[in-house]
């Protein structure tokens, strides 16, 4: 492994795989989740192929006849990025055993998709792929909601958070359900490198990656990536918030491999998750209902318990991969 | 020069598992439904014995299926699948993004009727939902007509002037599952005839990458919506030739539609599939007792053969066509066709449309004699829907 530093990958950097002039709004988290991941991969010398799920980070980077990829890139659906890029990944294995094709670099393949792409409508595609033990990494930036089609709700979607499918009203306050937890699922497929991120944190974010691309076998990596435009935020405020998820446990930093866990940090102090809900304009809503202290109270139990479940796995699971 | 065949006693199925072996793709991805199924079992047989040295991908689905296809051929490889039914259903959404990709990709579909109720036998709507979706639309006769167009349709798919994803239509069980004998060409001539796909807008081509399935606006989809109009165009220039060529290896003459005594004949019937065997007996039985009736077998449903169709049917004094499935609420596809073909030619034929078959229900030689007595006795009503073999 190589820590990743800012020096390094400047010192390999040749030329942009993912180019500025796309549409993204101004202060999105989205565009630095395949930003990073271009610069790793260029750091370690690979080659790379991406598929991406339909939408925010596909329509505002290939809008026809424009493209912000200086990659061979592939968006098929919504649903199927991941059994996209299997059949990608095995192409290049069939052309390479035939000898038609010889590539310079080793490619490495990746999916990018969003929540709604993976959590939901995808989560077939992914998991099979996955099954099938393709070679690829699943690069999910997930900004709780699908933002793409003007913010609805999500498996990811957190409680109370405001969308137009389950919007906070005077009789519900909006999303009832916590967030599935995808990280769980996908490690539950055992031959898997699986690991959370966020935009905030980006040497976690990187080094990840490299793990992702060197492990033999499917690589998942969920990165916490806020949206400027429905998480009510500023422009200025994505990175930052992104930190605060890790630093009040609502997005814990951690990775299983072969279902041995590690936690990626451990922060020495917690604040409380209310402070992550109160610095968002899309939980406003929610602050101002009678059921606020409540929810806010359960996300708070809730965390904590996940916070001393990793704690335990990690000590339960330690050198003991299940394959 | 026609090469030494091999006579082998198969079903259709093991008719598109042998042209697959032959192929040897480099990538299939498929999902068993019956009664496509035997020629996924077959093709994974050959994979695990190392006859062919394809990478399969058992996928879980086919919406993954098509969807990993797309992939693979987007990365420059030979990529198949096969399918039946609620699986091409499912792809639905994929079918198009394949045809819109302009995919080189080649998927015998074994016809069964869509759900629901759920029905596991032959009819035609499971192609039928397909058919504007861009796709070129096969469609055997028999068995040994499975084996032959699935060489004719990987060329054409390849062909550059076209890069359209092509169907090779077979009657689930009637074909699929029945056996009959099969002329099999050797391999190195069916390896000369195929040679090697000409690698275009490879993903793997990471020197010039390439960016496949933009967001496409209203400033540029009309005008690639009309490139595939072009390229299905281009189909009925290069099939010919593709047939050609095809028949001097095999003694097989292929073409957009068949003519089976239709020249002469004063009442014509048009069908798709398996039944035109049937027609043929009957046709064969009434021409003995001096009755004019002939038959014309659509091969080709996409792009449509109008020309053909109006060369043969104009002046006819009635033309039968025959539907294995319906359009409710409007008329069936196959007769909507060729109605709309006709409007244009010198002399109009009497007109009429039946329907028959569906879920797998029997079509006899009795049935078929009732439709061309129908013609006959001046009885044909355009604008009336009949069924054959229907309890009423
Ligand atoms: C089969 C299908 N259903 C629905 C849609 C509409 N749609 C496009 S993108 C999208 C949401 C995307 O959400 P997510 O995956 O979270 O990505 P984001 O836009 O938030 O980045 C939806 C619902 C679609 N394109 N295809
Ligand atoms: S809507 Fe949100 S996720 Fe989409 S581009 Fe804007 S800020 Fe990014
Ligand atoms: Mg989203």
């Amino acid at each position: 492994m190589m820590a990743f530093n800012i020096k390094l990958l400047a010192k390999n950097h040749k030329e942009d795989k993912f180019v500025s002039g796309h549409r993204l709004c101004p202060g999105c988290g989205a565009p630095l989740v395949p930003k990073l991941a271009t610069l790793v991969a260029e750091a370690l010398n690979y080659d790379l192929v991406v598929s991406n799920a339909t939408g925010c980070l596909e329509v505002s980077t290939t809008i026809y006849p424009y493209t912000a990829w200086n990659i061979p890139f592939i968006h098929n659906a919504f649903e199927n990025a991941a059994a996209t890029i299997s059949g990608v990944e095995t192409a290049y294995k069939a052309l390479l055993k035939r000898g038609k094709i010889k590539p310079e670099r080793e490619i490495k393949f990746i999916a990018f998709g969003g929540d709604g792409g993976t959590y939901d409508i995808g989560l077939q595609s992914l998991s099979g792929a996955v099954e099938r033990g393709h070679n690829f990494v699943y690069i999910l930036y997930d900004n709780e909601g699908y933002m793409n089609t003007g913010n609805q709700r999500s498996g990811s979607t957190p409680p109370g958070s405001q969308t137009t499918t389950a919007p906070v009203g005077k009789k519900i306050p909006g999303k009832l359900q916590l967030k599935k937890n995808i990280v769980e699922i996908m490690a539950a497929h055992e031959n898997i490198y699986a690991a959370t991120a966020t935009v905030g944190d980006y040497m976690d974010y990187m080094n990840k990656l490299e793990k992702a691309f060197k492990f033999d076998g499917p690589a998942f990596i969920a990165v916490l990536t806020p949206c400027v435009r429905f998480w009510r935020i500023k422009e200025n405020a994505t990175l930052d918030i992104a930190k605060l998820a890790v630093e009040t446990k609502y997005w814990p930093l951690y990775e299983v491999e072969r279902g041995v866990y590690r936690i990626t940090r451990k922060p020495r102090q917690f604040k409380p998750v209310k402070e992550f809900i109160e610095s968002q304009g899309r939980f406003r809503n929610l602050l101002k209902h009678p059921m606020a202290s409540e929810i806010i109270q359960g996300l708070q139990d809730y965390v904590d318990r996940k916070w001393e479940r990793l704690l335990a796995l990690e000590e339960a699971t330690k050198d003991k991969p299940i394959r | 020069m026609i090469a030494e065949q091999k006579k082998l006693a198969i079903t259709g199925a093991e008719a598109a598992a042998h042209a697959m072996r032959q192929i040897n793709p480099d990538v299939v991805a498929a999902y068993p439904i019956t009664p496509q199924t035997p020629i996924v079992e077959k093709f994974a047989q050959y994979v695990a014995d190392g006859v062919v040295d394809t990478e399969m991908i058992p996928v879980e689905s086919e919406h993954s299926a098509m969807s990993a296809i797309v992939g693979a051929a987007a990365a420059g490889a030979r990529a198949m699948t096969a399918t039946s039914a609620n699986g091409l259903a499912l792809m639905h959404e994929i079918v198009y993004i394949a045809a819109s990709s302009r995919l080189p990709i080649v998927m015998p579909v074994v016809n069964r009727a869509l759900s629901g109720p759920i029905n596991i036998h032959c009819d035609h709507s499971d192609t039928m939902a397909e058919r504007d979706s861009g796709w070129v639309q096969l469609f055997a006769e028999n068995s040994q007509e499975v084996y032959d167009l699935i060489f004719i349709a990987l060329k054409l798919a390849e062909n550059e002037n076209v890069r359209l994803p092509v169907m090779v239509n077979q009657d689930g069980f009637i074909i699929s599952h029945g056996t009959e004998i099969v002329e099999i060409l050797p391999d190195e001539e069916i390896k000369k005839f195929i040679g090697e796909q000409k690698m275009m807008y490879s993903l793997l081509d990471t020197k010039n990458p390439v960016t496949y399935g933009p967001l496409d606006l209203y400033d540029y989809y009309f005008e690639h919506k009309r490139q595939q109009v072009e390229a299905m165009d281009n189909v009925r220039k290069v099939f010919p030739e593709i047939a050609k060529e095809y028949e001097e290896i095999s003694g097989r003459k292929y073409s957009f539609v068949e003519s089976y005594k239709a020249d002469d004949a004063e009442y014509v019937m048009v069908a798709l599939g398996s039944t035109n065997g049937t027609i043929k007996y009957v046709v064969d039985k009434m021409r003995q007792e001096g009755k004019k009736v002939g038959l014309l077998k659509i091969t080709m449903f996409r792009p449509f053969p109008k020309e053909e169709i109006q060369y043969y049917l104009n002046g006819k004094k009635g033309v039968v066509v025959l539907d294995r499935s319906m359009s409710f609420g409007a008329e069936a596809p196959l007769y909507a066709e060729i109605k709309s073909s006709l409007y244009e030619v010198a002399v109009r034929p009497q007109l009429g449309s039946y329907i028959y078959g569906l879920g797998g229900r029997d079509i006899t030689p009795d049935m078929i004699r009732k439709a061309f007595d129908d013609a006959i006795e001046g009885n044909l009503v355009v604008d009336e829907q009949r069924y054959l073999g229907l309890r009423e």
